[in-house]
């Protein structure tokens, strides 16, 4: 079980490869106004953080989800079992 | 006041901008007379049709017409009722027998259109606390059947049967999950690997449903589908299919061999609450997919007539969505909106229709001309259509 630090780095990990931009993380930065991610780069970079954490992050959930901070949160209550 | 249109303010000035480089408004051609499946007379000029999803032809079929001319004649326009209340007629019912005859299934229910067979299926099986689990690349109608439910939806990357795989695993064991298909991919015209994601989905005790609208009564030995062909057809719970392709009218299908298929009738509201179809189209539909059931014929020439195109395109330079036909879809891929709209109009300068697919109905953001086969299309047409894209991309130097 991964501490809230350990999900933010990791998470910060797997944003590296989408992040076009070379946008500045933190925990207030946005997907969509930030990162400017489009739907299809939503979907794979989900696929992504699914895969690395063994979990779901459902499409209901990910309509919740606008920062990177309520990502790691969401994720952190995901793998708490 | 705040003007609620002013949210498409991006989208209507990104259609200005494609009309101020000249081209004409891909999305509002009119046929001014069809003459056949496969010709159609478009601003005063014949034009060949090839991008219809009337696969096999059978809109002009002569049993089908007479059919339908007979049922408009004796019973009248339309039910102007629900299924549930007055809008059941003998028809509507006999075009149920003809889907359980050609499926070899237990049940059908017949919708509107296939666009609320989905909607209503969806949305209806999977409740609050179950999953519905989606291929990225699924169909609008799929993901509006997920939005208008209240079940969890999760979605895979587009037909990774080890995405599916790994999702299924991780929900709750005793939860309940639909899995849905599509046996055909109607943007790329690519097809899923079924018999590994239905085994995979029972392994994990999920129920499948698989969209075969691409696929009827063109694929498999009896055109029930890719699901036939892959031999998993007695696996697959629910299969939900259209008359507006291959069986050329319109309406929309789910079968099934499910004891208590009989229920949904009562509990889907887009069956429900809507008017049913009208008799003509009942009867056209009924003669239609019982004549689909002896097509072999057919099938085989709309085979020969997909691999002819295919390779074709590809030898004249085109970059398909395919490497070689998996279906009667052929994609053609455009660099961008503005030269697929470019070379959208240079074919139809030249007398053939495809349709231009663009982002967000595409995945990537692609831009797409999708190319339909019908079994009504001669080897001679075949030929025209390769010489039409030739001339077509070498004006626009898209080859």
């Amino acid at each position: 079980m991964a501490n809230r630090e350990e999900i933010m780095a990791k998470i910060s990990e797997l944003i590296g490869p989408f992040n076009n931009k070379g946008v500045a993380l933190s925990a207030a930065t946005t997907f969509q106004g930030d990162l400017e991610w489009d739907s299809l780069t939503v979907m794979d970079f989900v696929a992504a953080v699914e895969d690395e954490f063994d979990i779901i992050i459902t499409m209901n959930m990910q309509a919740e989800i606008e920062t990177v901070g309520q990502l790691a949160d969401a994720v952190a209550k995901l793998t708490d079992g | 006041m705040t003007d609620l249109l002013s949210k498409f303010d991006p989208l209507i000035q990104e259609r200005e901008n494609l009309l101020a480089t000249g081209v004409k408004d891909p999305f509002s051609l009119v046929m001014e007379e069809v003459l056949s499946p496969t010709v159609a007379i478009c601003n005063g000029k014949e034009t060949i049709l090839l991008g219809t999803y009337n696969y096999m032809g059978m809109t002009f079929d002569d049993d089908v017409r007479q059919a339908g001319l007979k049922a408009l004649a004796e019973f009248g326009s339309g039910t102007t009722g629900s299924r549930v209340l007055n809008g059941t007629y003998s028809l509507h019912r006999d075009c149920e027998d003809a889907l359980k005859e050609f499926y070899a299934m237990d049940h059908a229910m017949v919708f509107s259109t296939g666009y609320q067979a989905n909607l209503g299926i969806i949305s209806t099986l999977a409740g609050k606390g179950d999953y519905v689990i989606l291929d990225t690349d699924s169909h609008a109608s799929i993901y509006d059947g997920c939005a208008m439910g209240n079940a969890e939806i999760v979605a895979f990357r587009h037909n990774d049967v080890e995405a599916l795989e790994k999702r299924l695993k991780r929900l709750p064991a005793e939860a309940g999950k639909l899995v849905v298909l599509e046996g055909v991919y109607s943007m790329m015209g690519d097809v899923a690997p079924l018999k590994e994601m239905v085994r995979v989905c029972k392994e994990n005790g999920a129920m499948v449903l698989v969209d075969e609208a691409h696929s009827m009564g063109f694929i498999g030995e009896n055109g029930r589908g890719v699901s036939e062909a892959q031999g998993v057809i007695d696996d697959v719970d629910f299969i939900i299919g259209t008359f507006s392709k291959s069986v050329g009218t319109v309406g929309g299908f789910c079968v099934s061999n499910h004891p208590k298929f009989e229920i949904l009738r009562l509990v889907c509201r887009p069956y429900v609450f809507t008017a049913s179809l009208p008799p003509s189209v009942m009867a056209t539909a009924s003669t239609s997919i019982r004549k689909l059931m002896h097509s072999g014929n057919k099938r085989a020439h709309l085979w020969e007539n997909s691999k002819k195109l295919h390779q074709g395109l590809r030898d004249l330079g085109f970059t398909l969505g395919t490497p070689e036909a998996q279906s009667a879809i052929i994609a053609v891929i455009m660099p961008d909106l503005e030269k697929g709209a470019m070379m959208w109009q240079a074919l139809l300068a030249e007398g053939l229709y495809v349709n231009l697919a663009r982002p967000p109905a595409t995945p990537a953001n692609m831009t797409l001309l999708r190319c339909s086969l019908c079994a009504e299309h001669t080897s001679e047409q075949v030929d025209q259509i390769l010489g039409m894209f030739e001339a077509a991309g070498k004006a626009v130097g898209a080859i």
